[in-house]
């Protein structure tokens, strides 16, 4: 068996199970956020059940609208609050406790490999970096796992990505990413699963494999995994006083296909409006001009990441015209770039920078595009209207990609922006 | 089940941040949900649909955020089925639990014209264009799915298995 197959067989009590076959899996944490959280509470009422199967395995999490930007999402957050409450979950981050939904689950070892975990949440696959079988849900079907511990599955066909390679110079997981989700297609893993590996992935670090299991759900996927090795074990026990366990595909497992790709000779990458698989090699859009630029969220807001950014903004300047929003993805990658001089660096060169949430990426608030403006984000949409008017264009790329194109006002290839010595 | 209405098409990897933009996703009144159904793409939507509609999408419709508001916004708004060529999942699923029915139908973004009067027979997956004289067969409802629709949704088919003791 694969991995997932083997993670579900385990879930379901099964000594097997092959794809196609529908499966009822416990599930070992399940984690709501501010805007569906209180969709599924509305459900949960309705079902009837008085109390959570599991107070300890129900994680909440306010990062969408934080701190509430208006009177009815501050009445959202209230709602979730007193549910909170009420069911005694230990397991709430609060305003300022904790950050983005998918950066909070595993730095508080809320995830584990091997685990089945669900999130109401699309971008709950990004634990699957961690060897967990982790996907997004619905609110209601959330109702019912709270109160059953429960839910069903389709095995999936997996598709296994097989990257191999030395990446260069400026060259990031991001670039890696969206060149997979153009070569696969918005659709081209719909109803699978995704199975990453091969030498690049052994080379990245947890914070770069994070972004490629991010953006599973991108190209349709039900989950994005990564077999756990050393690097995962050490950051998981590091955050955890469960017991943990290493679980991997079987030498002889099946998948559906097994694309092969090279990275060496990849160069920064940048999906174009309006479709995250309208993917284009940055020398091809360079100069496209940009009103705004985001560096954060779920797909690109860890240390690495603002790392590699501070290092292209070094003192210099970004472009007049320009605005550049900075949002580390947690409170502890917060406190951390704060000692490594990051931030400093950020505000130098002129970029504000926000408290860990969401922030711009869905349109919600700090940072709403006006109608005919552009935004080059690190983020993991460009659909129309996602990060405000209908009539405005998300360019997507890499942390680097981002802060040189703000230092210039128009799209720039990272690799040309001269580093202070 | 038989369901009547007129096709309102839509193309390929429609996603649910235009089908529900997100700062629409503060509301929790199903009929405001509704009034901005579609908005992304089509701002009179909501007026068009409330007659009750059949949209007819592409490949991968419903893609993106897992906001089950989606969904509910279109029901809501008069979107009595929803037939496509493949759904994104989370969507598909999020259909079934608040109980919008939704069929795979290979075909149905070619053969169907906007505006044709279409007949869907949920039990058997038969869906008719009165307009043009065309049939197509849609991937056939699994029987609990069905258990579910006919309940009108989750929360009333968990409802009545707790009830019944099923």
């Amino acid at each position: 068996m694969n991995i997932i197959e083997k993670i579900l067989a385990n879930a379901s009590g099964k000594q097997q199970v092959s794809p196609g076959e529908i499966i009822e899996a416990n599930i070992d944490a399940a984690m709501i956020h501010d805007l569906t959280g209180p969709l599924a509470i509305k459900s949960f009422r309705e079902i009837g059940t008085k109390k959570v199967w599991d107070n300890n395995k129900v994680i909440i999490i306010l990062d969408h609208l934080v701190p509430a930007s208006s009177i009815i999402s501050a009445n959202l957050h209230k709602i979730v609050r007193s549910f909170a409450e009420e069911q005694n979950i230990k397991n709430f981050y609060d305003v300022g406790r904790g950050g983005v939904c998918h950066q909070v689950m595993p730095e508080m070892g809320h995830v584990r490999p091997g685990e089945v975990i669900v999130g109401a949440d699309s971008h709950t696959c990004t634990y699957g970096a961690f060897g967990a079988f982790a996907t997004g849900i619905g609110s209601t079907e959330m109702a019912a796992v709270f109160a059953t511990g429960k839910l069903w599955f389709r095995v999936p066909e997996v598709i296994k990505v097989n990257l191999t390679g030395k990446l260069q110079k400026m060259v990031t997981p991001k670039d890696v990413t969206l060149n997979i989700v153009g070569e696969i297609g918005a659709d081209g893993a719909i109803y699978r699963g995704l199975e990453f590996g091969g030498s690049t992935i052994r080379e990245m670090s947890i914070d770069g494999r994070m972004v490629l299991s991010n953006m599973a759900v991108e190209m349709g996927a039900k989950a994005g995994i990564i077999e756990p090795d050393q690097k995962t074990l050490d950051y998981v026990k590091a955050r955890t006083d469960r017991q943990v366990k290493s679980v991997k595909s079987d030498p002889d497992a099946t998948y559906e296909k097994i694309v092969d790709v090279d990275a060496s000779n990849l160069e920064p990458q940048v999906a174009v409006p309006h479709s995250v698989d309208n993917v284009k090699p940055v020398s091809e859009v360079e100069n496209a001009e940009v009103d705004q630029a985001f560096i954060g969220s779920c797909t690109n807001g860890r240390l690495e990441d603002l790392r590699s950014a501070a290092k292209i903004l070094k003192g210099k300047k970004i472009a007049r015209g320009v605005r550049l929003i900075v949002i580390p993805a947690s409170q502890e990658i917060y406190l951390n770039a704060l000692k490594e001089g990051l931030i400093k660096t950020f505000m130098d060169a002129g970029a504000t920078i926000g408290n860990p949430n969401c922030g711009p990426c869905l349109g919600g608030h700090m940072g709403i595009l006006a109608e005919g403006e552009t935004c080059i984000s690190s983020s993991n949409r460009n659909f129309v209207g996602r990060m405000g008017s209908s009539k405005s264009f998300v360019y997507l790329a890499s942390p680097a990609t981002v802060a040189a194109s703000a230092i210039t006002g128009k799209i720039t290839d990272p690799r040309t922006v001269k580093e202070e010595a | 089940m038989t369901i009547k209405g007129k096709a309102t098409k839509f193309g390929d990897n429609v996603d649910t941040d235009v089908i529900l933009p997100g700062p629409y996703l503060v509301h929790t009144d199903p009929n405001e949900l509704a009034k901005h159904a579609m908005e992304g793409l089509d701002a009179k939507f909501a007026e068009r649909a409330a007659e009750g509609v059949i949209v007819v999408g592409g490949k991968n419709f419903g893609c993106g955020s897992s906001r089950e508001q989606a969904p509910i916004a279109l029901k809501y708004a008069g979107v009595k089925c929803v037939l496509a060529e493949s759904f994104a999942r989370i969507f598909y699923r999020n259909s079934i639990t608040i109980g919008l029915p939704v069929l795979v139908c290979t075909g149905v973004s070619g053969t169907v014209g906007e505006g044709d009067m279409l007949v869907v027979e949920l039990q058997t997956g038969k869906v008719e264009d009165k307009t043009n004289g065309s049939v197509l067969q849609a991937i056939k409802l699994p029987e609990f799915i069905m258990e579910i629709l006919d309940d009108g949704g989750l929360i009333e088919h968990l409802k009545r298995r707790i009830e019944t003791n099923e």
